[in-house]
């Protein structure tokens, strides 16, 4: 009877599931479970905005990696005499000017290419962007899970600790810790924005612990003998993941034009290293000559990130999900 | 009724187990402290359960009664060790559970389970029914029985899903795929996977469709003899009670105010609380008029229980009789009256000389109506 065995996988839809079934009754299908890993990144296929999100995001990543070997930018290197002459010119394509090609204009203080600044920017805007992130969302998942998890005084301390800290004005705290950090490298800026920018999602996560604890299912994964660490990780965290994701692609775009902020009050990532923040920045005196390609770029690179970050938070949220459909 | 140790349970509804106790509760105690200003000042105690003392055959399903916020649930939920303990004892096979920790308190667990009231919020969206019900066998894993094989552990879960009526590749379904009478199912093999002695419904069929909570009782009958059980089972549904218990504990504002074997209490209540609760069960037949006793003012709080008899301030019986004094002063012991019958008043005896009990529950052939309608009709 059951000489055939069909195994089924992820991509047969339960109609298609049927059809071969009605097609083929001598067959014993086997069903093939998929895991939620499979399941999630079926549910994460299907949603176009969130490819595009994904894709549009892997693309600057890409350009971040291989970008700078292409278009090359230096700090120190001093423009020839020659070419002082294409300082702020706007982009060829506008001006009609194509000798020497400018897709993104050049800049008028030390005449660098745009592109060059965009392009090699990315490498410092994205690592420190995803970064920083990366650090607050894990320490504030960490402290306000086990603040509203174990509640009691514990919860107290923890986030009274959160409440004096956010008293303190954070830029003010940044310029000064930027101090003994060392100012203008790029890893003291990650980690700054990542070590200050931990603490609204903290409280967020408690007060998703208070409420998911009290949970039916969570009494249940404790009375079968679960231990609090798994319960945590396994039950609560999980049922939390759609407003961290949230919290964290807006983090993205908030620490890339934090640092652009910084940057402009001269305690950022040094100018030597051209960033998003930094360029756009430099380009504040020579908005009122005109130079909008100077800011123009540069701010459109991190609209496009926030953009490709948010849509496939987005999908992530919905994917990771199970009860949405499929 | 026909399993390999079925034996040890009692047959149909209405028979006591084999009178060995599993669980002895004595003066159980939960208190939840009430906090109050920036201080969080002690400002007292909600005495949800306040000296509870009763015991739980082997075999037989105990059900427990009383209106919302007498403190049933809690009393399981401490007793499963999911709420803090105020004071008092309670012993499975007599070991206090309520001092066990770390390694003896997991191994505990296997043996005591819960079945919740809302099958909705009692399964983690998020988890495929194979991870909800073989995390319990994920915890309890041994060499003994080696859970912590992904085989042997999803061949329990099929198994388990077959012994509850559904199928076995629902394993990988979500809960949200499941339809309110099946979560229930999904939760009862999550409790029985781990191969328990005691279960604690809490409520098991108040959430569900009225058509589906028959099968769900009869579900639980069916493995309790099945898997040798012992339940204590929480209701609000007095004919729920009537149909599945064996004997029956009435709660009132955190303390058992009458326990008796399931016939005895409904043909012959001793508790004026417990004639006032049986008043207001609904009759099926809509010609049937019945008196009620409407029970006048709010429950007390439990923050601040009356002195005396906690049911004084609305009793009807102390009403008859013309207040007496000692209702509002002392505590009444909760006392054997005969037949395994125990009630918490002063004036038990006087309620047959003072009030017809038929009267009252008004029916109209004094002897055992209550108990001689047919269950299943009531139930459902």
């Amino acid at each position: 009877m059951a000489e055939r065995t069909v195994a089924v996988t992820a991509d047969l839809t339960p109609a298609e599931l049927e059809q071969l079934l009605l097609e083929r009754p001598d067959y014993e299908v086997q069903l093939e479970s998929l895991n939620q890993w499979q399941l999630a990144w079926r549910r994460f296929r299907r949603h176009r905005l969130a490819l595009a999100g994904a894709a549009l995001f892997l693309a600057l990543v890409a350009i971040a990696i291989i970008g700078p070997f292409f278009v090359h930018y230096d700090y120190y290197e001093i423009p020839h005499p020659d070419e002082l002459v294409y300082a702020g010119r706007p982009p060829s394509w506008i001006s009609g000017d194509w000798d020497p090609p400018l897709l993104m204009g050049e800049t008028a203080r030390l005449q660098r290419d745009i592109l060059g600044l965009v392009v090699n920017g990315a490498r410092l805007s994205l690592v420190i962007g995803v970064g920083a992130t990366i650090i607050s969302v894990v320490i504030g998942a960490v402290w306000g899970g086990v603040a509203g998890y174990f509640g009691g005084w514990l919860d107290s301390v923890m986030m009274r600790i959160v409440d004096s800290l956010l008293t303190l004005p954070i830029l003010f705290l940044i310029l000064v810790a930027g101090k003994f950090l060392g100012r203008g490298d790029w890893p003291s800026v990650m980690l700054i924005f990542g070590l200050f920018g931990w603490l609204g999602l903290s409280r967020l996560v408690r007060s998703l612990f208070l409420s998911l604890r009290e949970e039916d299912f969570v009494d249940a994964a404790r009375a079968v003998g679960v231990s609090d660490g798994r319960i945590i990780l396994r039950h609560i965290l999980p049922n939390t993941l759609s407003p961290i994701i949230v919290a964290a692609t807006l983090s993205v775009a908030g620490v890339i034009i934090g640092e652009a902020f910084v940057s402009f009050l001269g305690f950022g990532v040094d100018i030597t290293q051209p960033t998003w923040g930094n360029v756009l920045t430099s380009s504040l005196d020579f908005l009122q000559q005109g130079n909008w390609w100077w800011a123009f770029f540069p701010g459109f690179a991190i609209v496009l990130t926030v953009l490709g970050i948010n849509f496939m938070g987005d999908g992530l949220r919905d994917a990771l999900d199970p009860r949405a459909r499929i | 009724m026909s399993g390999p140790d079925g034996g040890a349970a009692g047959g149909g509804p209405g028979e006591a187990g084999n009178g060995v106790p599993i669980v002895e509760i004595e003066d159980l105690k939960t208190y939840f402290p009430i906090r109050t200003g920036i201080l969080r000042r002690l400002a007292g105690y909600v005495r949800a359960v306040d000296g509870v003392s009763f015991e739980i055959r082997r075999g037989e399903v105990f059900g427990l009664v009383g209106e919302s916020g007498c403190g049933k649930t809690t009393l399981g939920r401490t007793l499963l060790r999911l709420q803090r303990p105020t004071g008092g004892v309670a012993r499975l096979e007599g070991r206090n559970v309520l001092e066990f920790r770390g390694r003896d308190l997991r191994k505990m667990r296997r043996r005591m389970q819960i079945i919740f009231q809302d099958p909705v919020g009692s399964l983690n969206p998020r988890m495929p029914v194979s991870d909800i019900i073989g995390e319990g066998l994920l915890a309890q894993a041994d060499v003994e029985n080696r859970w912590g094989e992904r085989k042997v552990r999803d061949k329990r879960v099929g198994d388990y899903l077959e012994e509850v009526g559904l199928r076995r590749d629902y394993a990988r379904r979500y809960p949200h795929e499941f339809s309110g009478g099946q979560r229930q199912r999904i939760g009862i093999a999550r409790a029985l996977a781990l191969d328990p002695e005691f279960i604690f419904a809490d409520e098991p069929v108040s959430a569900l469709d009225v058509s589906i909570q028959s099968q769900i009782l009869n579900l639980l009958l069916d493995l309790r003899d099945r898997h040798d059980l012992t339940y204590l089972f929480v209701a609000h549904n007095l004919s729920v009670i009537q149909y599945i218990s064996d004997r029956v504990g009435v709660m009132y504002l955190g303390k058992l105010v009458e326990l008796s074997p399931v016939a005895e209490l409904y043909a012959n209540p001793r508790h004026p609380y417990t004639i006032a609760l049986l008043s207001a069960v609904p009759d099926p037949d809509p010609r049937v008029r019945k008196k009620r006793i409407v029970l006048t003012g709010d429950v007390p709080s439990p923050a601040a229980p009356p002195p005396g008899c906690r049911f004084h301030t609305r009793c009807w019986l102390r009403e008859q009789l013309g207040d007496p004094e000692e209702c509002a002063t002392i505590d009444p012991p909760f006392r054997e009256i005969g037949g395994g019958h125990r009630v918490a008043c002063h004036f038990a005896e006087r309620i047959r000389e003072e009030v017809s009990t038929a009267a009252v529950i008004g029916v109209e052939e004094p002897p055992g109506v209550p108990g001689g309608a047919d269950p299943i009709s009531q139930a459902s």
